[in-house]
């Protein structure tokens, strides 16, 4: 049977008018914010310059993909329709009259589709990932600066060690299916999931010692909220079926963490032993402030443009590091649409067909790019202060 | 200066040692063992067999001695042959000894590839020898080109060449190997049929055909960072007293920037282009991967996917000597270049 195809002006119409949720949402947004700009401090200021709001709207694009991706998408991103294979860009799927915009790969899968559902994994596990990196980063950074001497000694050599692994390398072992079998990803897991959990409560602890009014309605949402999430991660026992991660996601997840986490934490700790050595923090010292207040309360918010930038590039750096996972075809399942497995499945067969390895490569592309632009107006913002 | 230097030294052995153990832990998993037995008999193996195959191999010796053999503080060990109760090698591909002996790495015994059937150290080094060649053309390319943008848009900050300069780098950062690979090969070898999307003939031969798109791939990422590093490091100096003498005195800008700030500019990214070398390792895996070309990424993908253990502590003790070494050649270079610092 003869496919029917459209014209190219009529493929990159379609394309813009699937992205219809993504347009109104973003002009609601960028509109608003453009708008209030000047009482919505740093993030206002972004929309000053050319990059800033070029950055901010990429990322925000992404993002509205990611969330109305089952509206925007025309086809369920695994489903193979066996006439469209290798289809090329705006063939028209017989069956149900809706265009392959940008073609159909050898499995004959939508590519459009796959690209638009890819974003979602991209978006929860890479900035999810960056998260946890920060919480460690910044939970053993902070001790190592502040105290120096031989925690800084001990944890700088672990940190090194952790850095000297190529990453590569670092993914083939931990990220494997044989891995999966031993309680290795789930000790990790563990130690890691327990960080933001410790982070807080010491966080709340520290403030509110002398008002247990406060603490204990503070300390009781982290313990239960952490707990609740603790419990779903690492031992799958969500009591409410909620939160759930697969156990290859889960491998991943740790890994990526395990690799970025180091790099927070030589950041954190150069940041805390310049800041310690200020005034407010000598003031705070002579007040008679506990060490972790004044880590917490007096160095941390201090240190909190540098590691803003960080964590905008980190979230790029995340996103590169799961499509190499992709591309290697470790800890992601094999028909998963995210971005590096696409572009690892295309690539093979790039001398026949080259319309599957365009839109994940472009993608990932413009989502890393969107952050590296916002994380450097973001410096020179902070830096004109 | 001595005294440093040494003491870095032994922080790089004590850290190449906890490492090489960590990898010796991970790669000697159950069942990574398991998968390596299977791969290494017959199809339809029974559990007794696969075992049995893992005992005469000597991977069921207790953990320690058998790191310690690797490394070369214990004597290797050879396996009794059931059938003759006689010493003979484990492998039958490689030298192993026949009797007792110290044979590890501290004497120059890497062991025996499973996958390729041979001695390790006769895959690994040519195959490092095929990879210095691919990171000796990429520096060739990236290092200038990255520091001759990096000046161009420090020069003066905030003019159009910096912010056009700045915003390509900012791009190429963005754009990871198997994002430029794909996106070169289509461009040059689907479209205009330029180049070669392979490198699997350099082997027998380089020539601009087929070796300019790896090397493209690998220094795109780089020149990126390296030249916004330059950038600011040549920014900040731009802002200095001694410039602003230099100008004042009537010298052209053209010589202010060659003869007084070019010198303390490029400083810094010394120590970024050192530090670059273990990003350009897990570039060169993916590089060697998609342009299939034989060389050290290559068989590091090639051990690892088929659980060749010898292999793979041969890979990583190499990669792990690169991220080391640099970074000591770095701080070295860097409290040489720059007299300011001084080392105690």
């Amino acid at each position: 049977m003869q496919l029917e195809y459209i014209g190219a002006f009529n493929v990159v119409l379609g394309v813009l008018a699937r992205f219809w949720p993504v347009w109104i949402a973003l002009v609601l947004v960028m509109g608003a914010s453009f708008a209030y700009k000047k009482r919505l401090g740093l993030y206002g200021q972004l929309f000053d310059s050319g990059v800033g709001i070029a950055g901010v709207g990429i990322c925000l694009f992404w993002l509205f993909t990611a969330i109305f991706a089952s509206t925007i998408s025309p086809f369920d991103p695994l489903a193979q329709v066996s006439i469209m294979k290798d289809a090329l860009p705006g063939a028209v799927e017989p069956q149900s009259g809706l265009v392959y915009l940008f073609g159909g790969d050898k499995l004959a899968r939508d590519v459009f589709s796959r690209m638009v559902y890819g974003s979602q994994i991209v978006l929860i596990i890479a900035p999810a990932a960056t998260g946890f990196a920060l919480m460690v980063g910044i939970t053993l950074g902070l001790p190592a600066g502040y105290y120096g001497g031989r925690i800084d000694t001990v944890l700088s050599f672990l940190a090194n060690l952790v850095l000297a692994f190529p990453v590569i390398l670092l993914f083939y072992l931990l990220v494997t299916p044989g891995i999966m079998e031993t309680p290795i990803p789930y000790a990790m897991a563990g130690v890691f999931f327990m960080f933001p959990i410790i982070f807080f409560s010491v966080l709340f602890w520290t403030r509110y010692k002398k008002r247990p009014d406060r603490l204990y309605i503070l300390l009781g949402l982290t313990l239960i909220i952490g707990g609740w999430v603790y419990a779903g991660l690492v031992f799958d026992a969500d009591p409410f079926r909620i939160i759930h991660i697969d156990p290859n996601q889960l491998n991943i997840f740790v890994a990526v963490v395990f690799a970025s986490s180091p790099g927070v934490f030589r950041i954190v700790r150069g940041l805390v032993m310049d800041i310690k050595t200020r005034d407010y923090v000598a003031a705070a010292q002579t007040r008679g402030e506990s060490p972790w207040y004044i880590m917490l309360w007096e160095v941390l918010p201090n240190a909190r443009g540098p590691l803003i930038v960080d964590g905008c590039l980190r979230i790029g750096y995340t996103t590169i590091l799961l499509g190499t996972l992709g591309y290697f075809g470790l800890g992601l399942a094999p028909e998963s649409p995210d971005w590096g497995t696409a572009i690892k499945d295309a690539s093979r067969l790039l001398r026949s067909f080259i319309h599957p390895a365009l839109p994940p490569t472009i993608a990932l592309m413009s989502f890393v790019l969107g952050l590296n632009l916002l994380a450097d107006s973001l410096r020179e913002q902070s830096m004109k202060d | 200066m001595f005294a440093f230097v040494f003491r870095r030294l032994g922080t790089m052995l004590l850290t190449m040692l906890c490492l090489t153990m960590v990898v010796f832990f991970l790669i000697n998993l159950e069942p990574n063992l398991k998968k390596l037995a299977i791969s290494q008999t017959e199809m339809h193996t029974s559990a007794e067999q696969l075992e049995s195959w893992l005992v005469n191999h000597g991977y069921r010796q207790n953990f320690f001695s058998r790191y310690g053999q690797w490394l070369g503080i214990v004597p290797k060990q050879p396996v009794t042959d059931p059938a003759t109760g006689k010493p003979t090698r484990r492998f039958s591909f490689c030298n192993d000894p026949v009797e007792p002996t110290f044979s590890g790495v501290l004497q120059g015994d890497f062991g025996c590839s499973t996958k390729f059937k041979t001695t390790v150290a006769s895959k690994l080094f040519p195959a490092l020898g095929a990879t210095g060649i691919l990171m000796f053309w990429v520096l060739v390319v990236m290092v200038p080109i990255s520091l001759l943008i990096g000046i161009l848009a420090g020069m003066r900050e905030g003019s159009r060449t910096d912010r056009t300069l700045s915003v390509a780098s900012i791009a190429s950062t963005a754009t990871p190997e198997y994002v430029s690979g794909v996106i070169f090969t289509v461009i040059f070898a689907s479209w205009l049929g330029l180049l070669n999307g392979s490198a699997a003939s350099a082997s027998r031969g380089i020539t601009f055909y087929n070796f300019t798109l790896p090397v493209m791939t690998l220094a795109i990422y780089g020149i990126g960072y390296i030249a916004r590093m330059t950038r600011a490091s040549m920014v900040e100096v731009m802002t200095q007293q001694y410039i602003r003498t230099a100008r004042l005195k009537g010298l052209s800008f053209g010589s202010v920037v060659v003869k007084h700030a070019l010198r303390n500019a490029l400083i810094a990214p010394f120590t970024v282009i050192m530090l670059q070398f273990p990003w350009l390792l897990t570039g060169v895996v993916i590089v060697e991967v998609m342009f299939r070309y034989q060389g050290f990424g290559y068989t590091l993908v090639e051990a690892a996917g088929n659980n060749d253990i010898d292999l793979l502590l041969g890979c990583s003790l190499v990669s792990v000597f690169i991220v080391l070494i640099t970074q000591l050649i770095s701080d070295v270079g860097y409290a040489f270049l720059n007299p300011r610092i001084r080392v105690q």
